[in-house]
């Protein structure tokens, strides 16, 4: 009797352990909410310079219902997978190319080093001249940018594959398609997956600029026209949804890491 | 004697005639010769450099002599298409970490053999391990799915690069006598590079010691299978071969 009570106390404080470790990320932005809020409610804090955490729930769910807030977050992603899918196919693309084959690495890897170093924003004036503020222009800028870290990690990752199983492979008698499909790809993903996460956070940065320099919709042009009219709660909603959005695209590529690394000990879960 | 022919049937012999190698100016073999007849167990022991690895590898295509023939049955090695099936088992496993078990086992191999390699696999006691990642697996573990790989192509010749050098005491011997057994019931050609003398007399046919490009010794164990290592005529073969190895170097270049 005394046994078992001493088991179930020890499994509540087992609970009361992993609550508090699930917990406590969340203690400093709670208080970040309460401070401001108290801030905005005291007066402290001009709503011209920051909406209170109030406005800006309220301001959320207003353009949500009238749904001016879903055709921006619509428009917004399908322009960031759009420019994800172009750029990071090309990258994908060009670096198992130049990665595997001496002759595409000589003619090919020099210039992509070159145009790498040349920041995607600074095309901007350029890209407007070329395609005015049309989806193209965003799409172009997103392509760019996303293109070069999958690039530069698809070739880093074929090359760096492991020469022994490559030998091993080898006297196994698989060459060509078989030996890329069971050996040089696998090997190469963990670098790949790499450069897909990176480009992922880049991939909305560079969405980010582009829209508000230049759009006629999308969450980036729904907090520059909300600057026009001084609505600081619009913005904040903007500002608020890429980072959710961020957010998300990390979790995706985790997601990914996760299931196709799943043979990785550095990615297996506890359970 | 059923076994000696099923032994002949299976293996395959090996020719290496005159063979030169030299890697940046520097001679590893110089016109070494070996002969290897079907079905035999043959060791090659030698001190770390002396190109016993290089000599494996030049069995198996990897590495190409600057002169001399390799003939494997009566094909040219380097005829790839008529080569007789070789199988190599590295230092270490080599399995590949993105595969299970199982498909580690099937490399190169059609869906229809996985009862094969099932059984291949349940030979080398691992068959509850079909479905585990390589990482789950201690290193004799792994080493016994590379036999299980090597073995389930039923090869006609099996060469062995110091597949044990990096195992505990106890697991090697386990592993060698898994070996023998697998050898003896399938009667493959088998070469086994080694820097372990009495691994090398407990398992193979002929040991052939390597010095300075070429063979210094070349020694028919004539001791039943099993055999005990603490018999005295294991211990005595032992100790002469290990005299021959730990000889001083110039001494043995005077001799050539």
């Amino acid at each position: 009797m005394y046994q078992r009570q001493s088991s179930s106390i020890m499994k509540t404080q087992r609970h009361l352990r992993t609550l508090v470790k699930q917990t406590s990320p969340w203690v400093v932005p709670i208080l970040l909410l309460i401070v401001w809020q108290w801030a905005s409610s005291a007066g402290i804090l001009p709503s011209r310079f920051l909406p209170s955490p109030r406005a800006v729930v309220s301001s959320f769910i207003a353009l949500s219902v009238s749904g001016e807030l879903w055709l921006h977050v619509r428009v917004s992603t399908l322009r960031a997978l759009a420019g994800f899918a172009v750029g990071g196919g090309f990258g994908l693309a060009l670096g198992l190319l130049t990665g595997s084959l001496h002759w595409a690495e000589t003619l090919l890897d020099t210039t992509i080093q070159m145009v790498r170093n040349i920041p995607p924003l600074a095309l901007i004036p350029l890209v407007i001249l070329w395609f005015g503020i049309d989806e193209s222009a965003k799409l172009f800028l997103v392509a760019l940018g996303v293109f070069f870290p999958v690039y530069i990690n698809t070739f880093h990752g074929i090359r760096s594959v492991d020469r022994g199983l490559l030998e091993m492979g080898r006297t196994y008698g698989l060459s060509g398609w078989p030996l890329y499909r069971e050996i040089i790809l696998p090997g190469a993903l963990p670098s790949i997956l790499v450069g897909v996460r990176f480009s992922l956070g880049l991939m909305w940065v560079i969405l980010i600029v582009a829209e508000t320099i230049s759009a006629r919709s999308g969450i980036g042009y729904m907090t520059m026209n909300a600057r026009e009219f001084m609505q600081t709660d619009v913005m904040v909603v903007g500002i608020l949804l890429y980072a959710i959005l961020g957010k998300l695209a990390d979790l995706l590529a985790k997601g990914l890491e996760r299931y196709w690394l799943r043979w990785n000990p550095a990615y297996q879960t506890t359970r | 004697m059923a076994a000696e022919q099923r032994r002949r049937s299976r293996g395959v012999s090996v020719g290496i005639k005159s063979v030169s190698i030299a890697f940046a100016g520097r001679t590893v073999l110089e016109n070494f010769d070996v002969e290897i007849s079907a079905g035999e167990f043959v060791a090659i022991v030698g001190r770390s450099g002396c190109g016993k690895s290089t000599l494996l590898r030049s069995v198996v295509g990897l590495e190409t002599p600057q002169a001399g023939t390799i003939t494997l049955g009566e094909v040219a090695a380097s005829n790839a298409n008529r080569k007789p099936d070789i199988r190599v088992m590295f230092q270490d496993s080599r399995l590949l970490p993105w595969r299970r078990i199982l498909p580690n086992v099937m490399l190169g191999l059609e869906p229809a053999l996985i009862p094969q390699a099932r059984k291949v696999l349940a030979q080398v006691g691992l068959a509850e391990r079909a479905n585990d990642w390589p990482a789950t697996l201690s290193g004799g573990q792994r080493q016994r799915v590379a036999l299980a790989r090597a073995l389930v192509h039923d090869p006609n010749l099996l060469l062995l690069d110091e597949p044990l050098g990096s195992l505990d005491a106890l697991t090697r011997i386990e592993m060698q006598q898994l070996i023998e057994d697998l050898w003896r019931s399938r009667g493959f050609t088998a070469m086994l590079v080694t820097h372990d003398v009495a691994e090398a007399i407990s398992l193979a046919d002929r040991v052939i010691l390597i010095e300075g490009g070429r063979v210094a010794l070349d020694e028919v164990v004539n001791l039943p299978r099993p055999r005990t290592r603490g018999s005295a005529r294991f211990a005595a073969l032992e100790e002469r071969i290990l005299g021959r190895v730990l000889q001083r170097r110039p001494v043995v270049e005077d001799q050539w």
